[in-house]
């Protein structure tokens, strides 16, 4: 099956769409749009099936691109069980989304630029997935962030709208520019852009710890740091919220965040051969699953919580490759795509149903009278706190942060604790918008596009996680063993793994018992209310002041400076000459009097002056 | 002779459309259209008659006495940058159609002269001849802009011609000295670049020809803080003025400094490449961050050709085979996206009568197509991978970095620079609420459309597949190597 097709297809559905602009009938814009990625699901099945049939070898499909004196990066695809799961990823979740999509946007005036723009966010995830060396990644990279401006900006005539769609590409194209300068330098000193290449040569050339792995595996970090949204980068994502939901899902679920995650697996070796840099992978995943979930705590706004949960989780995913529990990190990808997808689409019925309204003290009492929407959430709610044994997302976190717990109980701890607040975030909103009474009257009906990719992906919320069940419950870990061929296993840690499992059980459900406690039954009430409690509050409610600093320490200063420079203060040496010049010449040409005692004396006086020089010298 | 009609149709075009607009302007813009058709197909005819390293070469006496020949010739580069000379020179008659409507026929004559002039840059390998060229472009685009330019055309012109003189008249002294020098070593009397370059020089003399040539080439270029004149001009030309400048005028400053800088004076230039390569820097980076302050659509886009031409600034002076492929690849992308923005607002001023980006906004709305083609252009100058520019300043960085890492790691920061002000246009002129201006003005007409679609066609030519540019210059680019003696 060639692998090429996968992201042509969706391309083919951008390039048609971008060039017809919105001149063919809607039905034939729904069915290239999500046509394009059905069909590239579909293929991605049968590729798949291929590859567990036993086809050891990876598929390898490669165009030079161009050659120069050595320099020849090629558009080469090459398939193994890492990109393998990512693929399934991307075109299933991206496809279900693009369906819901159909629905959702049926009534927006750029439908078509819609689907033009989502149909390249696919295929621009599946060259970065697919791509065999990096500078092909880089394409995919950024073509996965002009599509998320792109999106983020749809609904253009708000201002804001733009606004967080340039904050988004700006932020992520800082470290994208590290991530291009760590490119130089592996290019410079490897010299190949072929991933396997670089990896065997990194691991001959390069001594553990030495100086260029650990900048190359830095500079490569910038880059995943951007797109995945981790401290210090992470401003852009709540602020994406700006586009429509379906758009929302796709960058959460799908593409985008979790590219940062692929890279580092995928160059993982570097990160082995530069112990500093992996800790602070590790380090860097504790804190931001930390710090966002503070703030998802405080949110009023469901599509902000969700946002907020995004970051931490992903920090969840850089905990576990900091921790060298590399197929943990890829098994969360995969269960948080599925869950935050079923969050994010059922929460843009909710959004959708209730005139756009996204406060959840405004919503409430929703239970009854949406029960799809109702049950889609609590699945995927349940799922992304991890309620044991029954959820996707219990298997892959209890994965990640056993092996933290292996590694330093600190990191181990702030896994449990994220866990904890996680619990708490996600079933305060849950009792807050499905609980209680009813408030206001839903309008429009749940058609059948929106209904199916709700239902199946609650279906893989649940079971999605049963690919790898902990020795503890019985259970084999298929799913680090598939992707063991390419990624090495997690340390061994079984004695610490019984233990942990049940603490981030119990600790879930007593998360879920808080939630409870505060959401529906309003304990803690005074001394939630009470002002050292509302103040840090507030301060986690704007993400712990992140923009705020930025704002003032960075774009202020910068915006300042650019408006006293406007002008281009270089222009003003040249306006001085010129006025200088001109000054010369007014002195001069005031000399020209028509008066001729005034030459007579001018005359005089040069004579004077010029014997003066010859006898005195 | 081939080289002889490549200067001699766009002359001759431009003489016939002066004299044909007195029956109808019409004639003046076909006669011009084809004879800048016929210079393609000339180019695009398997040029025969060099030999050697040149594909075309014609060597004809001039002034015998005075050393001074005809002396043209044709290889790879010259190659490219001409089929870019034809190829813009088209897109702005076409451009211009409806913008120009007074003294069409002189319009024409000027620009054909000033085509006249880069085509001869491109091919002159007297220095004298050289120097006849480039003073050649430098006249009619004078009228250009003075004549059919915006509201401050004066200033802009006059500013214009100062700085291009003040740089040509240092050329022309670091010429005749270098002629001179010649002289009293060999007691022969000859401009010829391929004489000369066997020239040995003392070390301070050749800094000093070297710089003299320098500047007059950094302030085409230009390179800071060589370019203020730039903005002035770019934004007071009419359309085709500024596609001119922006896609060709531009480039024969970096031409000058391939083909005789490095060349003419290698061990001046290895000493002086640091503070050439930080000039680079700094215009990539200043260039951008002044683009992204201006409230003038125009000035936006002139400034971010003083970024993009200081990556061209910074390969040269890389000087390897991957940053000057770089450079060539740069120049003719920026050419392309560049000369398609300033269209594009061109279009827009049409329109609007404004070039303000304050005045504008919402107008995604109203002209979709326009808008989808503005989003192109701009995120092509941003550097998106798959597109032209990006090839260029990947390769120079690459270049770059392994002679000086610093610079390529600081030049990188430009990339978010240019994201800066790439999308703060698309952000005044396209996002937002509606503004009032003037009703709904009307989208592209297909004209433009077709001029638009060979331009986006080019770069995505050149970003997914540019082996055939590579393969066209690269005998060039080891011609001039091969000349400058440099490690």
């Amino acid at each position: 099956m060639p692998l090429p097709l996968l992201p042509a297809l969706p391309l083919l559905g951008f390039v048609i769409l971008y060039l017809t602009a919105g001149r063919l009938p809607k039905r034939a814009i729904e069915a290239i749009g999500v046509g394009s990625v059905g069909i590239s699901a579909v293929l991605a099945l049968l590729i798949a099936a291929d590859f567990l049939r036993g086809s050891e070898m990876p598929v390898d499909t490669a165009w030079p691109w161009m050659t120069l004196a050595g320099f020849a990066p090629r558009f080469g695809f090459r398939l193994d069980s890492l990109s393998l799961v990512m693929i399934l990823v991307v075109t299933f979740v991206g496809f279900l989304i693009h369906l819901y999509s159909a629905e959702y946007m049926a009534a927006d005036e750029g439908y078509d630029r819609f689907f033009a723009s989502m149909n390249l966010f696919v295929a621009a995830m599946l060259v970065l997935v697919l791509a065999d060396n990096l500078l092909f990644l880089y394409v995919g990279w950024e073509g996965v962030g002009l599509c998320s401006y792109l999106l983020i900006g749809f609904w253009y005539p708000n201002s804001a709208n733009g606004l967080a769609a340039r904050k988004a590409f700006v932020v992520t194209r800082v470290g994208d520019a590290l991530m291009t300068v760590g490119l130089l330098l592996i290019y410079t000193r490897l010299g190949s852009f072929d991933i396997q290449t670089v990896m065997a040569r990194a691991q001959q050339q390069w001594p553990p710890g030495s100086l260029a792995a650990v900048a190359a595996a830095a500079l490569l970090l910038g880059g995943a740091i951007g797109k995945s949204a981790q401290l210090p980068l992470q401003t852009w994502l709540p602020d994406a919220m700006a586009g429509p939901t379906p758009v929302s899902a796709l960058i959460h679920a799908a593409t985008m965040v979790t590219a940062g995650v692929y890279l580092i697996a995928r160059t993982h070796v570097l990160y082995e051969l530069a112990p500093p840099v992996k800790l602070a992978v590790a380090a860097i995943g504790a804190a931001t699953l930390l710090v966002a979930s503070f703030s998802a705590l405080t949110q009023r706004d469901i599509k902000r919580i969700l946002a907020y949960s995004t970051i931490s989780q992903i920090g969840y995913m850089f905990l576990a490759l900091g921790v060298g529990a590399w197929a943990a990190g890829i098994f969360h990808l995969m269960t948080h795509a599925f869950f935050k997808a079923l969050l994010f689409l059922s929460a843009g019925v909710v959004i959708h149903r209730m005139h756009e309204e996204q406060d959840i003290f405004r919503l409430g009492g929703l239970r009854r009278q949406m029960p799809l929407a109702f049950w889609s959430f609590l699945i995927g709610s349940a799922s992304l706190a991890a309620l044991p044994v029954v959820t996707a997302g219990f298997y892959s976190k209890d994965l990640i942060v056993a092996a933290a717990w292996a590694d330093s109980p600190w990191l181990g701890g702030a896994g449990l604790l994220g866990a904890f607040l996680t619990a708490i975030y996600i079933f305060r909103a849950v009792f807050i918008v499905f609980g209680g009474p009813e408030r206001h009257k839903p309008h429009r009906p749940t058609g059948r596009r929106i209904a199916v990719p709700l239902i199946v992906l609650s279906i893989l919320a649940v079971v999605g996680g049963f690919v790898q069940l902990p020795s503890a419950l019985g259970g084999s870990p298929l799913f680090s063993d598939f992707l063991g061929k390419t990624l090495p296993s997690a340390p061994a840690r079984a004695e610490a793994e019984a233990g942990v499992t049940l603490a981030s059980a119990l600790i879930a459900l007593a998360g879920v018992g808080v939630a409870y406690l505060i959401a529906v039954r309003h304990w803690f009430t005074t001394a939630l209310n009470a002002p050292p409690a509302r103040l840090v509050g507030y301060w986690w409610s704007i993400g712990w002041g992140f923009d705020l600093a930025y704002d003032r320490l960075l774009v202020r200063p910068f915006l300042w400076l650019l408006s006293r420079n406007r002008a281009d203060v270089v222009d003003s040496f040249y306006t001085a000459l010129a006025a200088f010049c001109r000054q010369i010449y007014r002195l001069l040409s005031g000399s020209q009097t028509g008066r001729l005692r005034w030459y007579a004396a001018g005359i005089a006086a040069g004579s004077i002056v010029a014997i003066a020089i010859s006898v005195f010298t | 002779m081939t080289l002889v009609w490549l200067v001699l149709i766009p002359l001759l075009g431009g003489c016939l459309a002066w004299l044909a607009a007195r029956r109808s302007p019409a004639w003046a813009r076909w006669i011009s259209l084809v004879a800048l058709f016929a210079e393609l197909a000339l180019l695009l005819v398997p040029v025969t008659g060099g030999h050697g390293r040149w594909l075309a070469e014609v060597d004809l006496p001039w002034a015998p006495p005075l050393g001074i020949r005809f002396h043209l010739a044709m290889d790879g580069l010259s190659f490219a940058l001409i089929l870019l000379t034809a190829v813009l020179g088209i897109l702005s008659v076409l451009a211009s159609w409806t913008e120009i409507t007074e003294k069409v026929g002189f319009f024409h004559f000027n620009l054909l002269l000033t085509l006249t002039g880069v085509v001869g840059v491109f091919l002159a390998l007297d220095l004298l001849l050289f120097f006849f060229f480039w003073e050649l472009m430098l006249i009619p685009m004078y009228f250009l802009i003075v004549v059919w330019g915006h509201e401050r055309r004066v200033y802009a012109a006059i500013k214009f011609f100062l700085f291009t003189q003040g740089g040509g008249l240092l050329l022309l002294i670091a010429i005749l000295t270098l002629s001179f020098l010649y002289f009293r070593q060999s007691h022969v009397v000859t401009f010829d670049y391929l004489t000369l370059l066997k020239i040995h020089l003392s070390p301070g003399t050749d800094t000093l020809l070297m710089l003299g040539f320098f500047i007059a080439f950094a302030v085409k270029l230009p390179a800071v803080p060589f370019h203020t004149w730039l903005p002035d001009a770019h934004t007071e030309a009419p359309t085709a003025g500024s596609v001119v400048l922006a896609g060709l005028l531009l480039k024969t400053g970096a031409y000058g400094l391939l083909r005789f800088v490095i060349p003419l004076f290698p061990d001046a230039s290895v000493h002086f490449a640091p503070f050439a390569m930080g000039m680079g820097v700094a215009g990539i980076i200043y260039g951008a961050t002044l683009a992204f302050a201006q409230t003038d659509l125009k000035r936006l886009v002139a400034y971010s050709s003083v970024s993009h031409l200081g990556f061209v600034l910074l390969g040269i002076y890389a000087w390897n085979g991957l940053a000057l492929q770089g450079v060539v690849m740069q120049m003719l992308a920026h050419g392309l996206s560049t000369g398609a923005l300033f269209i594009l607002v061109g279009a827009l001023q049409e329109r609007l009568k404004t070039r303000d980006m304050g005045k504008m906004g919402g107008l995604w709305t109203s002209m979709p197509r326009l808008a989808a083609i503005a989003m192109f252009f701009a995120v092509a100058s941003l550097g998106l991978p798959g597109l032209g520019d990006f090839v260029g300043e990947f390769l120079v960085l690459l270049g770059t970095y392994r002679i000086a890492p610093a610079f390529a790691a600081a030049a990188a920061a430009g990339l978010v620079a240019s994201a800066l002000y790439a999308l703060l246009l698309i952000q005044r002129v396209f996002h937002g609420p509606p503004s009032g201006t003037g009703g709904a003005p009307p989208d592209l007409a297909p004209r433009h459309l077709f001029v638009m679609g060979i331009m986006m066609a080019g770069l995505v030519w050149f970003g997914m597949a540019p082996q055939p540019v590579f393969d066209a210059v690269a005998p060039g680019l080891d011609n001039i190597t091969a000349f400058a003696r440099i490690p």
